[in-house]
């Protein structure tokens, strides 16, 4: 029965193929995580937010 | 249970494919090429990879639309001919699976969208989603023969929130792009309708052709597309338009109001002995129509890069 089991099935390729994809999926959206923040960090965009404490820094020349 | 049975089990086990047909490609395809219009002809540039990014994120927004819409129709899918191959009917993904997918990629397109672009991007495509899954699929489509028109919104907003996702806002220009898409599409899917309407009646979809007959439909079909008229021309008025574009407009609304004339003056007894050459002829022509709109934007866009465009 364990060689069985072993024997290429049309299933173990069907989830290979899933598999395949699945991954070529995720890491295509790591480098494009990536790749975003390059560019948002190259374009000098704000990378603060509020955090519960005032943050002079963040309201300067909005008047405030 | 032998391992036998439980690999027969599995026989319909999908495929990767099988979850990217979910997405609706085709629907996918139109929805990426009007984004990229709306982003493209915006007085606003994004750095490329960030236009990538919104554009992408777009696009599988759209898709969880197309996903959530596959797992609350399956029932219906079953007996039309016209969608008896999707994956749920057709047993190959599980309707709890479509759903996953749906809501998954709806939170992640919707996140991302506003992370690699801003946030009125991201809450147009997050009312995007919702209208399409919730107001269309689950509300309108099965209870009123104006489920086109008012579905046909969901259908409309890309290239407004491809502008949203390089201006940060919505304008006149962004507007109209939407009113173009919206009344287009009644008498697209009317047209269609006119030759598909068994598949309706079987499904119990109440569509136009269904409730109200085939001659109110062709009505409707002339009086939204004269309507269509002066929106598709009015955009040639604003700062995406150009003579170029009101040329091409002009044409295009000439050939389709003529079309709609004479569907109008047709009836079924026409329309059987050529077995609906005319409607099947004005629904192709209708998605030249829309094409050609927004790649005359798209022309003059560039012309405008190279000093010429607008007036």
């Amino acid at each position: 029965m364990v060689m069985a089991l072993k024997a290429e099935h049309d299933l173990h390729k069907r989830r290979f193929g899933r598999n395949l994809g699945l991954g070529i999926v995720l890491a295509g959206f790591v480098a494009l995580v990536f790749g975003l923040t390059v560019v948002k960090v190259s374009n000098g965009d704000s990378m603060e937010a509020f955090d519960h404490t005032a943050r002079p820094g963040l309201t300067e020349g909005t008047g405030q | 249970m032998t391992d036998s049975t439980t690999l027969l089990d599995h026989t319909q086990e999908a495929r990767f494919g099988d979850y990217i047909a979910l997405l609706k490609p085709r629907v996918m395809s139109l929805v990426v090429f009007t984004a990229l219009t709306g982003l493209l002809v915006a007085p606003v540039s994004l750095h490329p990879l960030e236009g990538f990014a919104a554009i992408l994120f777009i696009a599988i927004g759209g898709g969880a639309s197309g996903a959530l819409n596959m797992w609350w129709d399956s029932d219906i899918d079953r007996i039309m001919r016209r969608t008896q191959s999707r994956p749920i009917p057709s047993g190959r993904v599980d309707r709890d699976e479509a759903l996953a997918v749906g809501l998954a990629l709806s939170g992640i397109s919707v996140v991302m969208l506003g992370l690699a672009a801003n946030w009125v991007a991201a809450g147009l495509l997050a009312f995007t989603i919702f209208f399409y899954a919730v107001v269309y699929t689950m509300w309108l489509k099965r209870s009123t023969p104006q489920n086109i028109v008012i579905g046909g919104a969901a259908g409309a907003f890309p290239p407004m929130i491809g502008w949203a996702a390089a201006t940060g806002g919505i304008s006149v220009e962004s507007v109209l792009m939407f009113a173009l898409i919206f009344m287009w599409t009644p008498p697209h899917f009317w047209a269609l309708a006119l030759f598909m309407n068994d598949d309706y009646t079987n499904a119990k979809v109440p569509m136009l052709t269904v409730t109200h007959g085939r001659k109110a439909t062709r009505l409707h079909i002339l009086v939204y597309t004269i309507l269509l008229a002066p929106l598709a021309l009015g955009i040639a008025a604003t700062s995406i338009g150009g003579p170029l574009y009101l040329a091409v407009s002009l044409v295009l609304n000439a050939v389709f109001l003529a079309g709609a004339l004479r569907l109008w003056r047709r009836d079924e007894g026409l329309a059987g002995a050529d077995k609906y050459a005319a409607e099947k002829k004005f629904f192709r022509f209708s998605l030249i129509y829309l094409f050609m709109h927004f790649v005359a934007l798209l022309a003059e866009a560039a012309l405008r890069t190279a000093g010429m465009g607008g007036w």
